[in-house]
């Protein structure tokens, strides 16, 4: 337990020391000394702060996370299931999947303006793809012998579709949530820069152009401490709805 | 009852055909315990899944009729559960799926995981358990379909010789106790003949009934002394060389004049 606990504390413990130890004298400007950025990120997280900024940002990723992961598994679904529609499908998909989400953010600019709707598109397109493609690939792979089982026992449609497809292609679907999470928070973030009042990426491009050097490395830290945050939930929500799968995977393991 | 007619079953790949049945017809009695063998690679598992209605025949025809009444158990127990549902929600859903009221749906599933054996095991995963007792899990669940027509695609052929014995047996039973029709499915020539009431012989592909044989054994069978009586040998041997004689692809001779001695 100590062990475990020494092995999961370490490294960030040597890093956030050597950091600490190697800054502690600086003069250079824009690499303040932790000590102050540490100082800066309680002065500038307040309460109200959270509200104003963390909590339009989370607002915006929480929407088009969501969003994205329904439209990537439906659309995932019904092309995995259908092998005309996949033949027809793939290429173009691999060429949107090919085309980097922040370029499109003028693009979408220009249709959706600059509000959340823009934002929560954004992440959208961006996020859509690998849950997408991971959820036709998991369609696509259902075993042969489970599914002429369903069938011979009456199985069909949204029966089908809830006790067969879906958790059968549930492995790739949550392994192409996972990285759809860390496109998300990119893309929350850059979508924040281009053109807004509030969030975090706004919160830090507006530190950063006032020269408040601390105060924008203290965001970036936020920002890093909310991503890990996000991929421990993820990694708890996971363990629970695939337990089977790792069970499984255990099982054919050992024989 | 069972009713296969001139079933014909051509696979096109391209503008390769492969004829896997030629020409099948057989019945099977409301109520019997039919077993099919045939030398490997014979179409078996083919005519199976056109009489499941799973494929569709390209001639002939296939009369069982309600197809809700027809239950099957596949010889990949491992791949033919569900590993996310447990062992209870496998030989639950099908009757869901029949809209059979929870009441019911309750008795019937304790009932089927008693009857093989497998009580205690509910909230297990199939992963959880051993090959035969995961194959005890898909015989559990078609019983608990309460079906009028059972069949089964090689379901020993992965489990090894002990576990195979006692599966038998409980097919065996369960057939005596609940009265469905059984199509029983197998390359094993020794498992065919003590099984059975009647066992079919497949040719070899492109597939036709070769021969049909009476099995006159008593309706008391167990492993021990069943498989010991010399009436089980010479059946056995009878039906070895019918399948020995279709891999070869020369009907009857031999064994022809074997099974007239016999009569």
């Amino acid at each position: 337990m100590i062990k475990r606990l020494l092995l999961v504390l370490g490294l960030p413990v040597v890093l956030f020391v050597t950091w600490y130890a190697a800054s502690a004298n600086s003069e250079n400007f824009y690499a303040p000394p932790l000590r102050q950025i540490l100082a800066a990120f309680v002065d500038t997280w307040t309460p109200e702060r959270l509200r104003a900024d963390v909590l339009p940002s989370l607002a915006r990723l929480g929407a088009g996370y969501l969003l994205a992961a329904l439209i990537g598994i439906a659309a995932g679904v019904a092309i995995g299931a259908n092998p005309r529609l996949r033949a027809a499908a793939e290429p173009v998909l691999e060429f949107f999947r090919a085309v980097p989400p922040p370029v499109l953010v003028p693009v979408i600019m220009l249709f959706a303006g600059i509000g959340n709707g823009m934002k929560v598109i954004v992440i959208v397109s961006g996020c859509v793809w690998p849950v997408l493609l991971n959820t036709v690939e998991g369609v696509r792979a259902t075993d042969g012998v489970l599914a002429d089982t369903a069938r011979a026992y009456g199985l069909t449609g949204a029966a089908r579709l809830r006790h067969l497809l879906l958790p059968s292609a549930s492995p790739q679907i949550i392994a192409g949530l996972r990285q759809a999470l860390s496109i998300a928070i990119i893309l929350m973030v850059i979508s924040e820069m281009f053109a807004a009042s509030n969030g975090l990426g706004f919160t830090i491009v507006q530190f950063q152009r006032s020269f408040a050097i601390p105060e924008m490395w203290s965001g970036i830290i936020l920002l890093g401490l909310l991503g890990f945050g996000l991929s421990e939930l993820f990694r708890l929500a996971e363990r629970h709805a695939l337990a089977w799968y790792h069970g499984l995977r255990d099982a054919q393991r050992r024989s | 009852m069972l009713e296969v007619k001139g079933l014909r079953k051509v696979y096109r790949s391209g503008s390769r055909e492969v004829e896997a049945l030629r020409d099948l017809t057989f019945t099977v009695a409301a109520g019997e315990l039919v077993c099919l063998v045939g030398p490997s690679g014979c179409g078996k598992t083919t005519l199976l899944r056109c009489i499941a209605g799973l494929l569709g025949p390209t001639s002939g025809e296939v009369t069982v009729g309600d197809r809700s009444g027809l239950a099957i158990v596949f010889q990949e127990y491992g791949r033919s559960l569900f590993p996310w549902m447990t062992v209870r929600d496998n030989v639950d859903l099908p009757l869901r799926q029949k809209k059979v009221p929870k009441a019911r749906r309750r008795e019937l599933v304790a009932e089927a995981l008693t009857a093989v054996g497998l009580d205690g095991t509910e909230s297990a995963y199939p992963w959880q358990l051993s090959g035969g007792m995961q194959q005890r899990v898909a015989i559990a669940r078609a019983v608990a379909y309460e079906p009028s027509i059972l069949l089964m695609d090689e379901p020993f052929a992965a489990v090894d010789a002990q576990t195979r014995a006692d599966l038998e047996d409980l097919v065996r039973s369960l057939w005596q106790r609940l009265g469905m029709t059984i199509l029983f499915v197998t390359h094993d020539i020794d498992e065919a003949v003590y099984l059975g009431q009647r066992v079919l012989m497949l040719s070899a592909s492109p597939t036709v009934v070769q021969d049909e044989l009476t099995v006159d054994l008593p309706a008391e069978r167990d492993q021990l002394h069943t498989r010991a009586d010399p009436r089980f040998v010479t059946l056995r041997t009878r039906v070895y060389s019918q399948i020995q004689a279709a891999k070869t692809g020369t009907a009857s001779g031999a064994a022809g004049e074997l099974s007239s001695a016999d009569r």
